[in-house]
């Protein structure tokens, strides 16, 4: 594989892998915000001290967490339709792994919440501060300076196990590229190419996570 | 100023205060001393509504203190805390820290609370500081900006939980020195303490608080240095001769 032969090739190939990175990002933005919802419920169920909805949700998010990734999307796409859900490879793909990233996102939120000094929600009671807020001004502001460094972790490893939904033939990154592969025979130069693509997308986000555990860790 | 009568306050079946009746009167210093789970921060944590109550009252400047009703919120600017672990909001400056509730629970604006709240930090030591965060103060630091923020409310007494417990010993000095400086201007002022000299010096009276009930009380020189009861006698000599 020489350079020059490389950029040839790339520049035939990146259109249509294009197509595929727009379909990646948004299959990931998608489904993080599927995963976040969730997980914010199942964060505020799991610290609500009601332990008849503590228990459940805390089995609920132990099923999701104990099944892999692939097998739910294959359920979701495969299975769904035969009890009358239809749903398009995209749809499948973005509630595949957004309930299974929201078994994580809760785990992150909850440990958030329960992160917050006690002893500050205490201290802005006895100022006669409102409980409306105490909520917006010292329980959130903290809570999100304690979850954004490993949201962030999440948010990358859910831009990667995005590729998963090639399996149902959501038309991602990983999907062209064995695509192009399989029609050229150029395994090397596609795959390489592929691989610098998810590079792209998740350096910059990688290096933002960094930023933010240096930031928020000092205070 | 604060009047507690026959104070009952339990958690579960553990009866932590059992008929506490006490007084501070507008100016005075009174330093609450007592064995370790004798109620002595339940106590503080009752007067300011933090902890309900079962039994007797508590009455702050006049007002009822309940902390199931909506006007708890404005006896509560009535008495600042100032808590052993300091509680400074971290993600919040030491200007921010100070100002946040004139603001925010006070409705004042924003530039008179930034003058006010610059002021106290140079009352307390720390002019300049205005932008230090908690994470990059000393204990000691942290401690008097705690206390510039019960300050910022302007309240007609202070409840001190225990000030100087978390510090470092060579630390302890500059907050006590601090709060002799709010006693000599005359703040009332309600302080649960080990630090006998600090009490002998600064107090007006002393309470002596076992097992949820006031043992002895009076004159800071009376209980401290002619303690009649024999508990009294006996904590005493054991907080001042710790190894012997
Ligand atoms: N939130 C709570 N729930 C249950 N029991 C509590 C609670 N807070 C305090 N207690 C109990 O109340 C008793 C008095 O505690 P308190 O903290 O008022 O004592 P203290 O005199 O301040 O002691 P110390 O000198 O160790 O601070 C202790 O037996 C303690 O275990
Ligand atoms: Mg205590």
């Amino acid at each position: 594989m020489t350079l020059s032969g490389f950029l040839a090739d790339a520049r035939e190939f990146l259109p249509i892998l294009a197509e595929g990175v727009g379909v990646t990002v948004a299959l990931t933005l998608c489904a993080l915000v599927l995963a976040t919802a969730l997980g914010v419920v199942w964060a505020l169920l799991r610290t609500s001290g009601n332990r008849w909805l503590e228990a459940p949700v805390r089995w609920l998010v132990n099923v999701i967490r104990g099944i892999p990734i692939i097998v739910q999307l294959f359920y979701i796409y495969f299975v769904l339709p035969d009890l009358g859900i239809d749903l398009s490879a995209f749809q499948a793909g973005v509630i595949g792994l957004g309930v299974a990233y929201s078994a994580y996102m809760g785990e992150v939120f909850r440990a958030g919440i329960l992160a917050v000094d006690h002893g500050t929600i205490e201290a802005a009671e006895s100022l006669g501060l409102s409980r409306l807020r105490i909520l917006t001004r010292v329980v959130l502001p903290q809570a999100v300076r304690i979850v954004l460094p490993p949201f962030g972790n999440n948010l990358i490893m859910l831009l990667k196990d995005s590729s998963q939904a090639s399996v149902i033939t959501v038309a991602e990154i990983s999907t062209q590229s064995r695509l192009i592969a399989s029609s050229t025979f150029k395994n090397q130069e596609v795959f390489t190419l592929a691989a610098l693509l998810y590079l792209c997308l998740s350096i910059p986000l990688i290096l933002l996570v960094a930023r933010l555990e240096k930031r928020f860790g000092r205070r | 100023m604060i009047e507690i009568d026959n104070l009952q306050k339990s958690f579960g079946a553990n009866q932590v205060l059992n008929g506490i009746t006490m007084r501070v009167d507008e100016g005075e210093v009174v330093c609450v001393i007592g064995p370790s789970g004798s109620g002595k921060s339940t106590l503080l944590r009752c007067v300011n509504g933090l902890e309900g109550y079962q039994g007797g009252t508590v009455r702050v400047a006049g007002q009822q203190v309940d902390r199931t009703r909506p006007e708890i919120r404005a006896v509560r600017r009535q008495v600042s805390m100032v808590f052993q672990r300091f509680n400074l909001f971290p993600h919040r400056t030491a200007l921010g820290n100070i100002i946040e509730a004139p603001i925010f629970a006070l409705g004042e604006a924003r530039a008179s609370a930034e003058a006010h709240g610059r002021a106290l930090l140079a009352r307390v030591g720390l002019a300049g500081r205005e932008g230090a965060w908690p994470s990059e103060l000393s204990g000691g630091q942290q401690q008097r900006v705690a206390i510039a923020r019960a300050l910022a409310m302007r309240p007609r007494a202070v409840l001190f939980d225990e000030p100087t417990s978390a510090l470092d010993p060579e630390l302890v000095g500059e907050v006590l020195a601090v709060m002799r400086d709010l006693a000599r201007d005359g703040m009332t002022m309600m302080v649960v303490t080990h630090e006998m000299s600090f009490a002998r010096e600064v107090a007006d009276r002393v309470v002596f608080m076992d097992a949820g009930r006031v043992v002895e009380a009076g004159a800071a020189a009376a209980v401290l240095g002619a303690p009649r009861e024999p508990r009294t006698q006996d904590f005493l000599r054991r907080v001042l001769q710790p190894l012997g």
